[in-house]
Parts: structure tokens; C-alpha cells; sequence
């Protein structure tokens, strides 16, 4: 693991810092899903947060690239698939938009890998906990991001 | 479609003190409230620490913690807070928002402070339950949670729902013992309905029963009486062999396709203001090979049910009834007699957890089913011997005597360890033998010569993938639907205005899907009594000024909201807020950034991002 930037979160215990990961979630989908990981009581790194949104395909480029230069290692698109109940084509514009933030993350010299998607349905607990967890250990063999 | 607009209520405003305080620092004067969740919380985030982490944030006029959050109490201290404080923004770090937003934005309400200047934090399900192991990250994780809402609630503007008339008129899709009496009762409380059956005969599970516990009510005639009350109600449609196919519009206005005559056939549209999803379930179909299954003699609850409900008919000398007078004897199997039977219990039910797609759950019906069932038998011929194997006995609540009567009328209980099922086999004289180690005495082997074996099969989730797919329902880890809140939403579903009852929400006795069908008519009325509806105003907005009248938008709105309309400088575009889902999906196409998601906007999200990278000091 390359040396922490100064920027870097750092736990009080001064062990590697646990890579911080935004989840961009959906209420009706893949929140739910979420929650059921809460629910059964499953484990993940303390490192992920959770914005919920009406659907995938309203999240900002802008959004995405901010959350990296805020000092994110990661951010998550847990995405309604084809589960979403507004937009027919929403995986469609849910790919744009990550191609669209990871050209501008490529500007900025942030590895596209940062950022993934994956389609998180109302039950996918498990799903989610083990995207988030290997993520999270890709993150970390990345180390933080260069700002 | 009616999607017409009345006036929107106002909210309901009681006396509003003046602030008696000076604005602070960052001119809002926010609430803060920190749940314990009895210990669901506390036990792995310390709410005295996020509290005092939190309180220095400029604007934030009261920081407290709660034991519940949701508890009458603690409401009342809010709304006297907000009132005594004159707070004009709200933030309730609890459990997820689909449990409590609306309790608290009632809350909100109560005091006079409008409903959208407040915001849920889920520190419980995304929080304390997932990080239960690292106190220290759990309540940081927490801190940074509740500041992202304090950000977020610092730019909230008021907001008014709007409000959509509603169709007084409710499908039912299940036309067995719950969606029969839901029917009626939605009828009888002033709507109209539609029931939809899969198959071409009302009734379900319960319209193929005999006598049923705890009473020896016989289940035809239920049904019979049911059928007979829905066809004195005009305002019932029913629609057998109907499937629905499809589902469109939003809460209050669906329009439902029902397609009648199976594939191929014409579909008719239906319009309605509420669903109720009352499929039932299916019975445990064991596998070959499954404690005996596939040998003749091995027979499911079910099967037996018919055969002892067909014997009992013999005897009361109904016509037609199954059975053999011939043999002499009253229960027979291939026309041989059954002199004794065995029942295990337990089969598809309260699997151990790392069978693959395990049922974990106990199906609450089959112990007092059986036990009631063996009674009936030795109704039939008391001298038939009855042998019951079972893990654990669950004739609970009012049907415990079901379980002493069995025992006086000669059934004889034997506890058997899960790890440890009974083995069956046929022997080769032509009769089973059953080995079992009986935990009651000693774990003693037993061997059990016996005619019938009676596998004491559980309920399963019905098969429905198109039903799921059209109504996008949400379904458990068991695969039952599942609903918003077991306590305190048990018959609602994520999806607005479709609710769930009976068996297919999970195992339940014929009298508990019936109260929870009842549930749902209560629901549907809450719904649709009053006319109208609310609907979120969390709608998308155009800054008219950043607008270049692109049109890039038009295109985006699959629902027609977006129209170019001509404004004092130029063209703009506008968003209908009724036509508007809500759903953001025109915000990432302006390339000016001139659409917002209210709840949702650009600088919300943006300050939210700003405090979960936040490390706390």
C-alpha cells in the first residue's frame, strides 16, 4: 500500500486507513436491499455511506467525481437494474452517466476503477455486502487517491 | 385516466411561539434527535458521543438523544421543542426511512413546521446492525451520518404535497379464503372490486378441505358461504381463470391488465386505486427420496387430508365420497386398510440454515392440522393406532387442546432429534417400517410397523415470477412478500398502494389470513376513502434562468412532463409537477445543470457527500 496523502482519513488507531466508500443507493430498490443487510445482520467495512435517491439514473456525473476529489476512495452504484419502476431504459442512462464520470474522472487522473456499478435489487443483502466488501479490499490495494 | 387535481389540504397548523432565542450562527435553527432503539442503536454507536460531536455545528439548537424516537413521548417532546425553540428544521437519526418518515413528518406537521424540512438518517439498518463489531467505527460512521443530515436539512425549503384523486375501486388478486373475505369487506365498506383467480373455481387451498380445526368447520362450505356473500354484492366483480399481466399509472390510478383464457388471449384493462396481492401458498413438495417419499404408503399432509376428508364423507354416507365400504375397514390406501399410521412432522420446515435455500421458517399451521386430523381418524375407527414423530409441537395458543385430545383418543408422541430424522422403508411382506430414536425415552430405538406414513409438509412461497415482475414486489430471503414493517405497516409493500395478505406474506393459519385480508381492506379504505391522495412534492424544478432552451430534456421524461413554454426571456423548459415522477432521470441530461430534484438538489447532495468524507476530530 502506497504512502497516505495528508488528506487521507486515518482511524485513531493509526492502523491503514479503511477506504471510504459513497454508495449511491435507490429508495424503492436497492435501499431496501440495503437495509436488509442491516436487518440480517450482516457485517461491512464502517468505510461505506449511503446516499439514497428516487432512481439510479438521477445521479450527477458531477456527483461522483466530487465525492473523489472530497476524499472518497471509491463510490458504489448500487443501481435498480431493470427493477426500475420510473424509467424503462434506466440502465441504459445509469451506464452513461458512469461512462460520462468516469471520462471526467480519467481528466482528472482518478482511476476509472474507482467506480463501480452493480444492479442491487429490494433483496440482494448478500450481494451487496460482498461487492462492497471486495471493493473495499480493491480500494485498498489501490490506495488513496492522488489529489 | 383520471389523474385530475383538487386544491391541496393545508397542513394542519396548531400555535406557533416565537422564536424566543436569536437566530445562531448559520441562521437555522435545527432539531436533532439521536434514537437509542432500546439498545438496537446504543449497544454499537455511542448516541452520548454523536451527540456531543454533532452540537457545535452552528445552527444546531437542540441535540438530544432518545430511548425510541418513535415512542408517543418522545414526539410530544419534539413538538414541544420545535414549538418552545421555534426550530425551523428537523433531523431524526433512527432506523430506515421507510418505517418512520411519515411518523415523523407528522410530527413536523403537528408542530407546525412543514413536513419537508425534515430529514431521516438511518443509523440503525446501515449503521449500528452492520457494524456491531467496532464501536469506535460504528459511532464515527453514525456522527458523519447525522451531519450529512444537518447538512442536508440546512438547505430544505417548505413544500406542499400534491394532492391526486383517488378510484374508489380495489383489485383483488387470490380468490381463496383471505381475498374472498377481503373482497367482501371492501365491498361492504363503499368500494368497488375486482377479483381476479388463476384457476376457473373460487376458493384456493381452503375450498379443497374437510373439517378444519380448531372447530371441524368443514372448508367447502366456508368457501360455499363466502362465494355465496360475494355474489350478493354487485360492486364484486369476479374473473376466473384470470391472470394479471400487467401494470400501469401510479398509486391511486393504476391501470391493471387482466388477461382471461390464458396465453394468447385479449387482455382487458382495468382501472383501479389500490391492489391486494392475497395468492396463498403452495404445499412442500418433498423430494424423491425425501424420509420415504416415492414409496407407496408415503403420503403428504394433503394427500392424507383428502383421503381421511374423503373416508369421513363415506361414513356420513355422502355421495360420491371417496373410500371403501368393502374392506370393512373406514380408512383405506389402495384398497388396503390402514390399521396404523405414522406422521412426521416438520418436512420442509425449520430446515438447518446451510441446506442451500433452506426453508428456516416453521410453517405455524401443520402441528394443530395434524393433531386435528388424527382426531378425525380415530372419529373414523378409534382402534387405528397413530404414532405422531415430531421435533417440537407447536399446537399453540387456543388450539393446546387440539394436542390433549389427540392423546385421549389413543395418539401416541414420539420427539425425535433434527440431526436424527426417522428412516422409512417398505418391507418386503408389504408393510413400512419406521426407525426412529425417541428423545422421551432415553433415545431409544423404535422400530414401527405401520400402513401409512404421513410426511407433515409445510407451506412454501407460490410460484409467481410474472405476478412479481408486473406489480415489483418485494419478496424475503424465504421468498414470501414482504411488508413495510411487521408491527407497524404489516399489510402494505414498498410499492404504494399494493398490499399483501394471507399466506403469500408468509405461513398462516386460514383465521390469521383472513384478519390480515381484513387488514388490507382497512388499508385500501385509508387509501382510498378519502379521494385523494398525496403525493410527494419531491418533483423536478427548471432554474429558468440557467435554461437554454435546448430541449435536451423533452426527450428524457418518459411520462410527458417537460414541455418548452415561452417565458418572459425566451423559451424554457417547464416541468409539470404532477405529470413529474420523480425521479431525477432529466437531471444528469441538461448540460446548462438546470434541472434540481427537489429533496434531492444539486447543492443537498452535494454538502451530504461533504459530511460523510468528514472525519470526526
Amino acid at each position: 500500500m502506497t504512502a497516505s496523502v495528508a488528506t487521507e482519513p486515518r482511524p485513531a488507531s493509526g492502523t491503514n486507513p479503511v477506504p471510504r466508500i459513497l454508495v449511491f443507493s435507490t429508495n424503492n430498490i436497492s435501499d431496501p436491499g440495503i437495509d436488509l443487510a442491516g436487518s440480517s445482520h450482516m457485517h461491512y467495512s464502517p468505510g461505506v455511506r449511503v446516499i439514497g435517491l428516487p432512481c439510479t439514473s438521477g445521479i450527477r456525473p458531477s456527483w461522483i467525481v466530487g465525492a473523489l476529489q472530497a476524499g472518497f476512495d471509491g463510490v458504489f452504484v448500487a443501481s435498480d437494474g431493470d427493477e426500475c419502476a420510473y424509467l424503462h431504459d434506466c440502465s441504459k442512462r445509469s451506464s452513461a452517466i458512469v461512462a460520462a464520470a468516469q471520462a471526467s474522472m480519467r481528466e482528472r487522473g482518478i482511476d476509472p476503477q474507482r467506480l463501480r456499478l452493480a444492479a442491487i435489487c429490494s433483496v440482494c443483502s448478500e450481494p451487496f455486502t460482498k461487492h462492497v466488501q471486495q471493493f473495499s479490499a480493491a480500494l485498498a490495494e489501490l490506495g488513496p487517491v492522488q489529489r | 385516466m383520471t389523474d385530475q387535481l383538487v386544491p391541496a389540504q393545508p397542513t394542519p397548523t396548531t400555535a406557533v411561539m416565537e422564536p424566543p432565542l436569536a437566530d445562531a450562527a448559520g441562521g437555522r435553527r435545527i432539531g436533532v434527535y439521536v434514537c437509542h432503539c432500546g439498545g438496537n442503536i446504543s449497544d454499537y454507536v455511542d448516541v452520548e458521543k454523536v451527540i456531543s460531536d454533532i452540537q457545535d455545528s452552528g445552527d444546531v439548537v437542540v441535540a438530544k438523544t432518545a430511548m425510541f424516537a418513535c415512542s408517543d413521548a418522545t414526539q410530544q417532546d419534539m413538538v414541544a421543542d420545535i414549538q418552545a425553540q421555534g426550530l425551523d428544521g428537523l433531523v431524526v437519526a433512527s432506523c430506515s426511512p421507510k418505517l418512520h418518515t411519515y411518523t415523523f413528518r407528522a410530527v413536523a406537521g403537528r408542530a407546525g413546521l412543514n413536513p419537508y424540512e425534515y430529514s431521516q438518517v438511518n443509523i440503525r439498518e446501515q449503521c449500528s446492525w452492520v457494524h456491531t463489531d467496532d464501536r469506535e467505527a460504528a459511532t464515527a460512521k453514525a456522527t458523519a451520518l447525522v451531519n450529512a443530515g444537518i447538512s442536508r436539512t440546512r438547505l430544505t425549503t417548505p413544500l406542499e404535497p400534491m394532492v391526486v384523486e383517488t378510484l374508489p375501486h380495489t383489485l383483488v388478486i387470490g380468490g381463496g379464503v383471505a381475498g374472498l373475505r377481503a373482497a367482501v369487506g371492501l365491498a361492504d365498506i363503499g368500494l368497488r372490486v375486482t377479483l381476479v383467480e388463476r384457476e376457473l373455481q373460487l376458493g384456493g387451498w381452503v375450498g379443497g378441505f374437510g373439517a378444519m380445526y380448531p372447530h371441524g368447520r368443514d372448508g367447502h362450505e366456508l368457501i360455499a358461504t363466502l362465494v355465496a356473500e360475494v355474489r350478493r354484492r354487485p360492486a364484486i366483480t369476479v374473473l376466473t381463470g384470470a391472470e394479471v399481466v400487467g401494470k400501469a399509472g401510479s398509486f391511486g390510478n393504476y391501470l391493471v391488465s387482466v388477461r382471461i383464457g390464458g396465453d394468447g388471449a385479449a387482455a382487458l384493462e382495468i382501472a383501479v386505486g389500490s391492489i391486494v396481492v392475497a395468492t396463498g401458498f403452495e404445499s412442500y413438495q418433498p423430494e424423491a427420496g425425501e424420509l420415504g417419499y416415492g414409496i407407496d404408503g408415503v403420503v403428504t399432509l394433503p394427500e392424507f387430508k383428502a383421503l381421511v376428508d374423503g373416508s369421513a364423507g363415506a361414513a356420513s354416507g355422502a355421495p360420491g365420497a371417496a373410500g371403501s365400504a368393502a374392506s370393512g375397514s373406514p380408512l383405506t390406501w389402495h384398497g388396503r386398510p390402514v390399521r396404523s399410521l405414522a406422521y412426521v412432522y416438520c418436512v420442509g420446515s425449520r430446515q438447518p440454515a446451510d441446506v442451500e435455500g433452506a426453508n428456516q421458517y416453521c410453517s405455524r399451521f401443520c402441528c394443530a392440522a395434524t393433531v386435528q386430523t388424527a382426531v378425525q381418524v380415530a372419529g373414523l375407527d378409534p382402534s387405528i393406532r397413530q404414532f405422531h414423530l415430531y421435533r417440537d409441537m407447536r399446537t399453540y395458543g387456543k388450539f393446546e387442546p387440539l394436542y390433549t385430545e389427540a392423546r385421549k383418543t389413543g395418539s401416541v408422541f414420539l420427539k425425535f432429534a433434527a440431526e436424527e430424522p426417522p428412516e422409512i422403508r417398505r418391507e418386503a411382506g408389504g408393510g413400512l417400517t419406521v426407525t426412529v430414536r425417541d428423545l422421551l425415552t432415553e433415545r431409544t430405538e423404535l422400530a414401527i410397523p405401520v400402513d401409512l406414513v404421513v410426511l407433515v409438509t409445510g407451506m412454501v412461497p407460490r410460484a409467481n415470477e410474472e405476478l412479481v415482475n408486473v406489480l415489483k414486489l418485494p419478496a424475503g430471503s424465504d421468498g414470501f412478500f414482504n411488508e413495510i414493517h411487521p408491527k407497524l405497516r404489516p399489510v402494505e409493500t414498498v410499492v404504494d398502494g399494493v398490499l399483501i395478505a394471507g399466506a403469500c406474506q408468509g405461513p398462516k393459519t386460514s383465521a390469521e389470513s383472513v384478519a390480515s385480508g381484513l387488514a388490507a381492506v382497512t388499508q385500501s379504505a385509508a387509501i382510498l376513502k378519502k379521494g385523494y391522495t398525496e403525493l410527494d412534492p419531491l418533483v423536478a424544478t427548471v432554474h429558468a434562468p440557467a435554461c437554454t432552451a435546448c430541449g435536451d430534456c423533452l426527450t428524457a421524461c418518459p411520462y410527458d412532463a417537460i414541455s418548452m413554454s415561452e417565458g418572459p426571456d425566451g423559451h424554457v423548459a417547464v416541468i409539470s409537477p404532477t405529470g413529474c415522477k420523480g425521479c431525477g432521470g432529466c437531471v444528469p441530461i441538461c448540460p446548462e445543470n438546470a434541472i434540481d430534484l427537489l429533496g434531492y438538489t444539486d447543492a443537498q447532495v452535494s454538502s451530504m457527500i461533504e459530511s460523510l468524507v468528514e472525519v470526526p476530530a
